[in-house]
């Protein structure tokens, strides 16, 4: 039945409907579940999700279309969600958002080929006294300027690098939460 | 009036995370004594008394919010609003990582007040290493017999979860907070019924802001006469106060109720950066409207800002200088409150969208001069039409802006271009405050 989510994904998932009295509020848990093993919420990571908690595909769908969070289209391994609300933006977050762009050749929205960055507008993220702000892959980074930013773009190629090099075949694994803080 | 202390004891104990400092320190003290001591309705009654209200931003009486559940029931639940996602808000975030064991005691003891023996803490998706921190601290506490069964060795227990969102501003709404917890869309319900009486999965459920509930361990313990001694006769306490934008010290500062917005300014955050004059500022995120910048002597509290004609809202203060473009400034809160709309009722979805586009158009040098009527049009059809607040949100500070800042918009407008253009560049500012 389980296509794309390992064991202990979906073992996960069942520890959590056994949290709480309606099985379906572990659904929100789930799609982090799901979408931090496959990188985003892919059709089948829905369809196996749904098989889990025992719902329809479409109440699933319904749910991942809602959430900001969970990603509807392929993202790269590093997910760069740059805050242009307006705390950060009187403070330059478009500055950010532009050297960033330049930098990896994308426009906000896009991922570059090789699949390793994602560059995100996103809405505020309760880090104003520190703007401008970004997370990735669920970690912040603040104070931003375009020196920093260089800083953690090319700490994020290095760590990719040495993932690599661990493990050679294997695709490089989605790293939430996982970047080293600069 | 001025900085006081009692949610930020961090600030003087720093390891006060660790539950052994937390006790030390008479942490769940308060528990203890409720459990023993108190019938659940006397504990009610004490935070009844001491005049505390929601710090979420409506500021509703929170001994009579837990007051409307019904006289009898099987099952109760509290949620705990920590989903922190009012553009300049930052607070609840310092409260629950420097000190976690004080939220979950406030979420215990309101817990024990309605009876419920199940409490969640709906914290925002991004809140990824909050939600970990806390669930290490409902672990430690559950080790030492104060979450799960029997609590103090009484009949009465209550479990702690976290529940993460996914990133939707309207899940701060507490109604649709509940149907995301339930595994759905945020989408806000139809009351009546309030959750009071058909809440979490249909059962009676109390909704309070972090806080709200990190205050109420200090009422039980040092009394309502004393909460009350604090802040001003409507607005008793303090205040966690978020300030961001460029001034010389952002940050989050506890003032006693009724402090001027000047004290916040110029003692807690050391004036405007470089030398730059306030502009204008919104005293309570977002959803606030917008006030010129000499409006500094506001107390800090529920009722002077109202008379003022904005909201203090949850303290969220966002400050914009003198060489800040109010349209611009404005565009982005539209933009917010567009994307954040949940879909739900017409005014708001589209309503909010319309505003957006004007103001962008406005900002692009595309605007006419019939649009600053129609963008007041537009907001008096959403004005109270929409299904919750978010619409009314959406609203304020178009109305706002216009209303202090209206040459700036006609300036847009006969210049067809932003006259603030290129828009100051971070770097300088950033350096300036020396937070670079």
């Amino acid at each position: 039945m389980t296509r794309v989510l390992s064991d202990e994904a979906v073992a996960a998932i069942q520890a959590e409907r056994g949290r709480y009295p309606d099985p379906r509020s572990a659904l929100l848990p789930a799609l982090h579940i799901a979408q931090n093993e496959v990188g985003w919420c892919s059709a089948d990571a829905i369809e196996d999700v749904a098989a889990v908690m025992e719902l329809p595909t479409s109440d699933v769908e319904e749910v991942v279309s809602f959430y900001t969070m969970f990603y509807e289209d392929r993202v790269g391994s590093y997910v760069m969600e740059v805050c242009k609300t307006v705390p950060c933006a009187i403070l330059g977050a478009d500055q950010i958002i532009g050297h960033i762009a330049d930098r990896l050749g994308i426009s906000p929205g896009g991922t570059t080929p090789d699949g390793m960055f994602t560059l995100l507008r996103v809405e505020c993220l309760a880090a104003c006294h520190r703007a401008p702000v970004m997370q990735v892959n669920s970690r912040y980074y603040e104070n931003l300027t375009p020196e920093r930013v260089d800083q953690l773009l090319d700490l994020m190629r290095r760590q990719a690098e040495l993932r690599r090099g661990q493990a050679r075949e294997a695709p490089l694994p989605p790293l939430i939460g996982r970047v080293e803080a600069v | 009036m001025a900085q006081k202390t009692v949610l930020f004891k961090h600030l003087e104990q720093p390891e006060i995370h660790r539950l052994d400092v937390y006790r030390d320190a008479g942490g769940y003290g308060a528990l203890r004594t409720a459990v023993n001591d108190l019938a659940p309705a006397e504990v009610t009654q004490m935070v009844k008394d001491s005049g505390l209200r929601g710090r979420g931003g409506a500021g509703f009486p929170t001994g009579m919010k837990w007051s409307f559940l019904p006289k009898e029931y099987d099952t109760s639940y509290l949620v705990c609003n920590a989903d922190e996602s009012e553009p300049g808000a930052f607070k609840d975030r310092e409260l629950m990582e420097r000190n976690p064991h004080q939220l979950i005691e406030g979420c215990l003891l309101a817990a024990y007040a309605i009876r419920a023996r199940h409490a969640f803490i709906y914290v925002r998706g991004e809140y990824l290493a909050i939600k970990e921190l806390l669930d290490a601290a409902i672990e430690q506490a559950r080790q030492a017999g104060l979450v799960g069964e029997r609590i103090f060795g009484k009949d009465w227990g209550c479990e702690v979860s976290v529940y993460r969102g996914a990133g939707a501003y309207i899940c701060g709404e507490e109604s649709a907070m509940l149907d995301s917890l339930e595994g759905f869309r945020g989408f806000p319900r139809l009351r009546p019924p309030f959750p009071a009486v058909r809440g979490l999965y249909g059962k009676p459920t109390v909704v309070n802001n972090v806080e709200t509930l990190a205050n109420v361990p200090h009422i039980v313990a040092n009394g309502a006469e004393w909460f009350k001694s604090t802040g001003t006769e409507k607005s008793p306490g303090t205040k966690i106060c978020s300030i961001s934008g460029p001034v010389n010290r952002p940050g989050n500062y506890e003032l006693e109720m009724g402090t001027p917005f000047r004290y916040l300014l110029e003692d807690c955050a050391g004036g405007m950066a470089g030398g730059k004059s306030l502009k204008a500022y919104i005293p309570g995120g977002a959803s606030a409207p917008m006030l010129p910048g000499d409006c500094q002597d506001v107390g800090i509290d529920f009722e002077s800002y109202p008379a003022a004609g904005s909201t203090m809202g949850s303290a969220s203060f966002i400050l914009f200088p003198e060489d800040c473009c109010i349209v611009f400034a404005q565009l982005r809160i539209s933009e917010f409150f567009s994307h954040e709309s949940c879909g739900k009722c017409t005014p708001c979805r589209e309503g909010s969208r319309w505003l957006r586009q004007m103001v962008e158009r406005i900002e692009e040098g595309g605007g006419r001069e019939e649009d600053l009527p129609i963008l007041l049009d537009v907001t008096d059809n959403m004005v109270g039409k929409c299904f919750c607040a978010l619409g009314d949100f959406a609203t304020s500070n178009i109305v706002a802006s216009i209303r202090h800042f209206r040459h700036e918009y006609e300036q847009h407008i006969r210049e067809r271009r932003c006259p603030f253009r290129p828009h100051p560049a971070a770097e300088p500012l950033l350096q300036i405050a020396g937070v670079a």
